[in-house]
């Protein structure tokens, strides 16, 4: 051997912090961090793009977010519909089967509300009629992601793309709903909030706000404590364990993708029957992917899933709110969102390993 | 007819830069979502550098410069989010999906900022990318629907062939593939799975680049008015229709562009049909995957740890 040749040590390698992961205040700290360092490059860029101080961007941000009673409630609102998608895609990820169809399995539950509404809305009395579009939304939800499931147990068929291209369908659906039942021709459905969901006083949203409430306990305690949700994690951690240890795989997939696409109908019930009284093909707006980064940076634990959704709809609005105050297009509160989210998904690698910098060796001669 | 061909081609070529690019990244093993992300990113790098360059140049424009410029600054933008993608992934771990969903917002958002400041400078822009042969005209249907294309157009297709030599028959290639049906392996075969996934996603991305410029500077004739980003997973679709293979992607890129104006080009179809017909694409691809997945010919599937990260210590 040749006793000079110099043995390369790396500077530092990569540990992985396992499964006890890091204490919580240096989580926070960490996640803090990111999301500050996200504010300040996007503030910069917003600054660049306006020739405002930031101070004055973060003012009207805030403004916009919380300035009046009125964006509060649609703040609540918008932060319920997001929060309720991402607790529908939720057992889906848990599992590890890519559910990116959330988009799809929205639409189509809202268009099965306004069917309803439309055909049915002046033969039944009120509350028969909310029960048949409960009903519709969630079957026309679930079926939407069952088609999906059933060819991924059966044949191990790519869910990611499959569900992906589930959107579009639905997409065109309601374009094609739209031409065909818009008598007028514009494609502009009116709203029928005669035939919406019921008000509670006279705020339009709590209903909404309370469901998914109810909602996000329900999910918790499901993937937590229940079997199903037990059977859920062992199939998402290791599918030959599950088999061994006699969890029906198949079974389980189909299931669950049933459980997330009825909370998606469920989505588009909100969406439709408690807050925009029609649809559209932009109604749910890009959430059923938003409601993935959503899911995942939470961990897919229900209630931090209450304030990641509530980051990226504070964002969303509050850039909207600068875009106005600042005469810079509405877009850049995409830009912001989308800088943000890359600095908290890069920011997960610090939570889940650690550096450590190689000390230097001496050599023996 | 021919006019339903040209415009078939023109969409289509776009939809293969965009297929290009995303079956070179996802043979490496990254499922880039970003790539719509991606291709806006590339049509707005693009269209802005044309937007300087000729806003600069005042009446002496050199008609190459005009069209390489743009090409470049289309190539280092999308190859730049391709980077991103790979420093998230591959240094910081971070899972692909949502990594590239995310790119996706980013990008789509960058594009509609850059739509904003559209003015006819785009349409001038456009004239150069379509400079054509000049026999074209007098050829009859036979220039029209062949000769009668900008560069990128047959740009496209040079690509493709060349990615589907360098993919099947050459040692890069082989490598290429190697790291993305098994990591694990390749890596102990002493190839450097971290350059060839970096490589692999930024070429790709800056090859989807091209998708976009391609759609504003042929497709649209500079008049950028939306989104690209639905056409832009009609791109990822593509990879799958045609079963990551390159050369087969241009036959397909036809068919898909066929298939998205086709509606515009049948007579007697109502307005309501020719939304259930802009529909096809998509069913269409999920045919495909089913069958492919069903049939499960080794040569066909997706490769094996495509959307997995590779990390040396947790084998």
């Amino acid at each position: 051997m040749a006793e000079n040749k110099k043995i390369k040590t790396p500077l530092f390698h990569i540990v992985n912090r396992g499964k006890d992961g890091v204490a919580w205040y240096y989580s926070l700290l960490i996640r803090a961090a990111a999301i500050v360092t996200a504010l300040i490059v996007s503030g910069v860029m917003i600054m660049l793009l306006s020739g405002k101080n930031p101070i004055a961007v973060y003012t009207s941000m805030f403004n916009g977010v919380f300035g009046t009673p009125r964006r509060i409630w649609n703040l609540l609102q918008n932060v319920a519909i997001l929060l309720c998608i991402s607790l529908a895609v939720t057992p889906a990820f848990k599992m590890k089967f890519w559910n990116c169809g959330a988009e799809g399995q929205v639409l189509v539950g809202g268009l099965a509300t306004v069917g309803v509404m439309m055909f049915l809305g002046d033969k039944m009395p009120l509350p028969l009629l909310i029960i048949v579009m409960i009903i519709a939304s969630v079957v026309a939800g679930m079926i939407w992601a069952l088609i999906p499931a059933v060819f991924k147990a059966l044949w191990n068929t790519n869910e990611t793309l499959f569900t992906l291209m589930m959107n579009y369908v639905a997409i065109q659906l309601v374009a094609y709903f739209l031409k065909v039942f818009v008598k007028d021709g514009s494609g502009v459905l009116t709203p029928m909030p005669q035939y919406g969901l019921p008000i509670i006083g006279k705020y339009q949203f709590l209903l909404n706000i309370i469901i998914v409430a109810l909602l996000t306990f329900v999910a918790y305690i499901y993937l937590k404590y229940s079997k199903q949700g037990y059977e859920i994690s062992v199939v998402g951690e290791s599918e030959n364990t599950a088999k061994y240890i006699g969890i029906g795989v198949k079974k389980v997939i189909i299931r669950t993708l049933m459980v997330s696409g009825a909370i998606c109908g469920i989505a588009g019930l909100l969406l439709v029957g408690g807050t925009n009284h029609t649809i559209s093909t932009t109604t749910v707006d890009g959430r059923g992917f938003t409601a993935i980064m959503v899911s995942w940076l939470a961990k897919f634990n229900p209630f931090y899933m209450v304030l990641t959704s509530f980051l990226i709809v504070f964002l969303d609005r509050g850039a909207s709110q600068v875009s106005t105050d600042f005469r810079i297009p509405q877009t850049i509160s995409d830009i912001v969102t989308g800088i943000i989210l890359l600095f908290i998904i890069g920011c997960e690698f610090f939570l889940r390993y650690k550096i450590v910098f190689t000390k230097r060796v001496k050599e023996e001669g | 007819m021919v006019a339903f061909l040209v415009s078939a081609i023109r969409l289509g070529m776009m939809l293969l830069f965009g297929s290009t690019g995303e079956t070179i990244t996802e043979k490496s093993g990254h499922l880039n979502l970003g790539l719509p992300g991606v291709m806006c990113v590339g049509a707005s790098c693009g269209c802005y550098a044309e937007y300087i360059y000729l806003s600069s140049c005042g009446e002496n424009v050199i008609p190459v410069l005009a069209v390489l410029i743009p090409m470049l600054a289309t190539f280092i933008g999308g190859a730049f989010m391709g980077l991103i993608f790979s420093f998230l992934t591959v240094t910081l771990r971070a899972n692909q999906n949502v990594t590239g969903l995310a790119l996706t917002t980013l990008g789509v958002g960058i594009s509609d900022y850059m739509i904003d400041k559209t003015g006819d400078i785009y349409i001038k822009g456009a004239l150069y990318f379509k400079a054509s042969l000049p026999i074209a005209d007098k050829l009859g249907w036979f220039g029209k629907v062949f000769l009668s294309h900008g560069i990128l157009t047959y740009l496209a297709i040079v690509v493709a062939l060349v990615t589907a030599f360098v993919l099947n028959k050459t040692k890069l290639g082989l490598h290429l593939r190697a790291v993305g049906e098994n990591p694990g392996t390749a890596d102990a075969a002493g190839i450097n799975v971290l350059k060839y996934r970096y490589l692999a996603t930024c070429i790709g991305g800056g090859i989807a680049g091209f998708g976009g410029l391609s759609f504003v500077m042929d497709y649209l004739n500079g008049n950028w008015e939306y989104v690209i980003d639905d056409i832009g997973w009609l791109a990822v679709a593509l990879v799958i229709f045609t079963v990551w293979k390159p050369n087969l992607a241009i036959f397909g890129s036809l068919i898909f562009g066929g298939l998205y104006v086709a509606s515009s080009y049948i007579s007697g179809i109502s307005f309501a049909g020719k939304e259930l017909f802009k529909m096809l694409p998509y069913i269409v691809t999920i045919v495909v995957l089913i069958f492919t997945s069903m049939r499960s010919r080794k040569k066909n599937q997706p490769p094996e740890s495509l959307g997995i990260n590779y990390f040396r210590e947790e084998r």
